[in-house]
């Protein structure tokens, strides 16, 4: 029964998903290599529990062109143009010199010129899927290495295009009627015209059509309706894009650049993000399971030869493009670890040319089980990157070493020069304090320096460069950073071995400051709390209160709640007690502010003068 | 006559007299009527702005409630910060030279009880005697200040014609209708700086 296997199978893929992706995300190995592990166990070569992974494979790509239509909306035009120069440079190298040396290699291995090229231009694409979720989970995509790496996925993927229309070229035999587009009988130039026509309507509808069209439907508030919408918008532009023979990724990130710059693209973002999320983990369940271990037992070394081969020359053209484009060498290793695997294209590359019979099967089947191989080491590589290489390719570069300080005369020391820790910068050297800034931004330090401060390089948590900074003799810490983890520890360090210094520290929230004061921390600071009593005291003053009035009921409200926190932090791990305390404080501020605005409070404009019964 | 008044009241939530007064004041062209504690309610006075305020006008009102036999704090601060020396007294300190001084105050006790054997023990004239000090140090003229005894236990029909009778004054002072050195406190003889600067004024 059909209905019978496709639950099954959605019960497989979802079961998986739910185990692997918590686990692995819990041990630091992120979701991506967890759905590939899962896929390898579900696979045939383990457990064969999943079906035809053909089938679910196409389906899953589906959830790559969803990714890909969020990626647009996170761009809007500017943005885009912006990236134009790492996109078609950066972009072009990386697809033109990793296809050279890839092929160079292959033609040395003894494979003919078609087969080099054609393994070339499939291994030179690398994983968006993999790349992109891994980057998000991690939070790197707003960063120089994040911007080049999309680029050059974004070359990537729209190079397939003129790949696959160059592929059949190289056959030179006609191509199968059954393998291209709907359009393949028309004459050239009204497939151009058809192709121009496709992306000019993607482009016209999302700046004139889909702003009405979206009111119309929010209009109706029935949500299911408006993520259907959301839907319908990429499945309709992948079809369009399948009819007249471009990338479907390519087409709904181009709808969601337009789209980018409407005022329902946070709905379309939230209404998408779980099933990309969720095809996106079938997807890689998939590339998992699809992994022929036969290959792997039959020819292990021209396997693993393959892989480790073009891994390597894919790193060193992307180490090389890092150099030329002079990114700094921690971003280099971060760009040149993400992008060194195969890509989900390359499946559809060697179909396609294995269609065409520019391919052996066994060639086919070798580059296939290569490139899965070289996906599930991907997230591997990235985790390498990230935990060996990173800390020590730190801004700067490895040879960063904290800066020599000798500071005999700060009054204060600051860990941090964030938002936090600028303005107290400010205010002390406005008021001639002499303060000491440390700091692990060195691009920040670098700037700060030109205006006179006096920031240095270095981890706060160490106590010979605290001791440089001259926290013998200073008088206050103020604890500025924004990692609650690291602020602990500085404050642990600094109170156990400076006793003498008055320690001030951000507190993230109440938590982290129930903790701080719990570690000893004289003065906590809770970092929006102050700005959200101005904001509310500013709200009731716009509300007609009188700005006095306003002015003590915040003063009154805030010193109120840091007594809550200083009362709470006592009881940080009992729930129940603090539950207690903290409706016992409600109480409390409403009946203080009662009081204060005077509703328990006798006659005011007598309450200066001697009680009345003296009178008689 | 420019009118300033500077009004002040902690709670004007809960005050009957004087939001009465400050009722009947609002919006009269020439009278400028604001409020120090919603202007300052964090009591941070800009002195410049407060000092180019004085100087637009003729005559200062300091309207509030009598708090502990003086003013709520934010006009003791007003004063304190914007008096500043070599601007209203000391070495050329002479902008408010030639101007005036009106308090216009309320009082919870009854007039009786700001007498000598009365419970507050003194008359209000004499714990009003720092302003009259100031007005002199300044150069101004102090006017007989306009109290409102007992407000609260006046019917409302009492109330208001109180309040009306100090709009009136107000009103009077600006069309130039009453003249304010005929309506200087009892035993208020005016500084001789404010004589010099009266004098200049009408020779020029």
């Amino acid at each position: 029964m059909p209905l019978e296997e496709l639950l099954t199978g959605a019960f497989v893929y979802l079961a998986a998903a739910v185990v692997a992706a918590p686990l692995f995300a819990r041990l630091g190995l992120g979701s991506v290599l967890g759905y590939l592990a899962a896929g390898i166990v579900l696979g045939p070569s383990v457990l064969g529990l999943t079906g035809e992974a053909t089938d679910v494979m196409s389906f899953a790509e589906f959830g790559v062109t969803v990714m890909l239509f969020l990626v647009g909306l996170e761009l809007q035009p500017e943005k885009l143009w912006e990236l134009r120069k790492p996109i078609f440079g950066l972009g072009s190298l990386q697809v033109v010199l990793t296809a050279a040396a890839i092929g160079g290699a292959a033609l040395l291995a003894g494979f003919s010129w078609l087969v080099a090229l054609v393994a070339g231009l499939t291994l030179a694409m690398s994983s968006t899927a993999i790349v992109l979720q891994s980057l998000n989970e991690r939070g790197l995509m707003k960063t120089a290495a994040g911007r080049s790496t999309f680029a050059v996925l974004l070359f990537q993927d729209v190079s397939v295009i003129p790949i696959l229309a160059l592929l059949p070229l190289l056959a030179m035999q006609a191509v199968p009627t059954e393998e291209t587009t709907a359009l393949a009988s028309l004459p050239g130039w009204a497939q151009t015209v058809a192709v121009l026509g496709a992306v000019a309507l993607i482009v016209l509808a999302g700046r004139f059509l889909m702003q009405p069209l979206f009111r119309w439907v929010a209009g109706t508030h029935i949500r299911e309706i408006f993520v259907a919408f959301a839907l319908l918008i990429v499945v309709g532009i992948t079809l369009l894009m399948h009819l007249v023979g471009l990338s479907a990724a390519l087409g709904t990130f181009l709808a969601g650049v337009v789209l980018a710059d409407s005022d329902y693209r946070h709905e379309l973002e939230m209404d998408l993000e779980p099933f990309k999320g969720l095809l996106l983990a079938v997807f890689f369940i998939a590339v998992g399971s699809g992994i022929d271990f036969t290959l792997l037992a039959t020819m292990p070394g021209v396997l693993l030869g393959t892989v480790l081969g073009f891994m390597i020359l894919k790193w060193v053209v992307l180490g090389l493009l890092a150099a030329t484009f002079k990114m700094q060498r921690a971003d280099a290793s971060r760009f040149s670890f993400s992008l060194a695997q195969g890509g989900e294209f390359a499946f559809v590359l060697v179909a396609f040319a294995l269609g065409l019979g520019l391919l052996a099967a066994d060639e086919a089947g070798l580059l296939v089980a290569a490139v899965a191989i070289s996906m599930a080491l991907a997230p591997l590589l990235m985790l390498a990157d990230d935990k060996l290489l990173q800390p020590r390719l730190a801004p700067q570069g490895a040879k960063r070493a904290p800066d020599t300080i000798d500071e005999r005369d700060a009054e204060v020391i600051i860990a941090g020069h964030g938002r936090f820790g600028m303005t107290i910068v400010r205010l002390l050297q406005a008021n001639g304090r002499r303060s000491v800034v440390l700091d692990h931004d060195a691009e920040q330090i670098e700037a700060l320096r030109k205006f006179g401060y006096r920031v240095y390089y270095g981890d706060a948590s160490r106590l010979d460069l605290l001791e440089a900074a001259g926290a013998k003799t200073a008088k206050v810490f103020v604890i500025a950073i924004d990692d609650r983890e690291r602020a602990l520890a500085i404050a642990e360090t600094v109170l156990r071995h400076f006793p003498h210094l008055r320690v001030v520290a951000r507190a993230w929230d109440r938590v982290h400051a129930y903790q701080l004061l719990n570690a000893g921390v004289h003065g906590v600071y809770r970092e929006v709390f102050g700005t959200s009593v101005d904001v509310a005291r500013d709200v009731l003053t716009a509300l007609g209160q009188h700005p006095f009035e306003a002015q003590r009921a915040a003063a009154l409200f805030k010193a109120h709640d840091e007594r809550l926190v200083r009362a709470s932090a006592a009881h940080q791990l009992d729930q129940t007690k603090l539950i207690d305390i903290t409706r016992a404080g409600r109480a409390e501020i409403a009946n203080v502010l009662a009081q204060d605005v005077g509703e328990k409070n006798r006659d005011p404009d007598r309450a200066w003068d001697a009680p009345e019964r003296d009178e008689a | 006559m420019r009118i300033l008044v500077l009004f002040a009241h902690p709670k004007l939530r809960q005050s009957v007299v004087q939001r009465a007064m400050l009722t009947a004041i609002a919006g009269l062209d020439g009278i400028t009527v604001r409020d120090l504690y919603a202007e300052y309610p964090d009591l941070m006075i800009d002195a410049r702005r407060e000092q180019s305020s004085l100087l637009a006008h003729d005559v200062l009102v300091l309207q509030h409630p009598l708090y502990w036999y003086s003013s709520p704090a934010v006009v003791k601060e007003w004063l304190d910060i914007v008096l500043e020396e070599g601007w209203a007294y000391g070495a050329g300190g002479n902008r408010l030279h030639g101007k005036f001084l009106l308090n216009a105050v309320s009082t919870g006790g009854p007039q009786e009880a700001y007498h000598d054997k009365g419970r507050n023990r003194f008359p209000l004239r004499a714990l009003l005697a720092p302003f009259d000090q100031t007005a002199y140090l300044c150069g101004m003229g102090w006017l007989e200040p306009f109290v409102v005894h007992a407000g609260r236990k006046l019917e409302p029909a009492e109330l208001g014609g109180r309040a009306q009778r100090y709009r009136d004054f107000l009103v009077g002072l600006r069309d130039g209708r009453f003249e304010p050195q005929n309506h200087l406190a009892e035993g208020y003889a005016l500084p001789p700086s404010f004589r010099r600067a009266a004098a200049h004024a009408d020779a020029s």
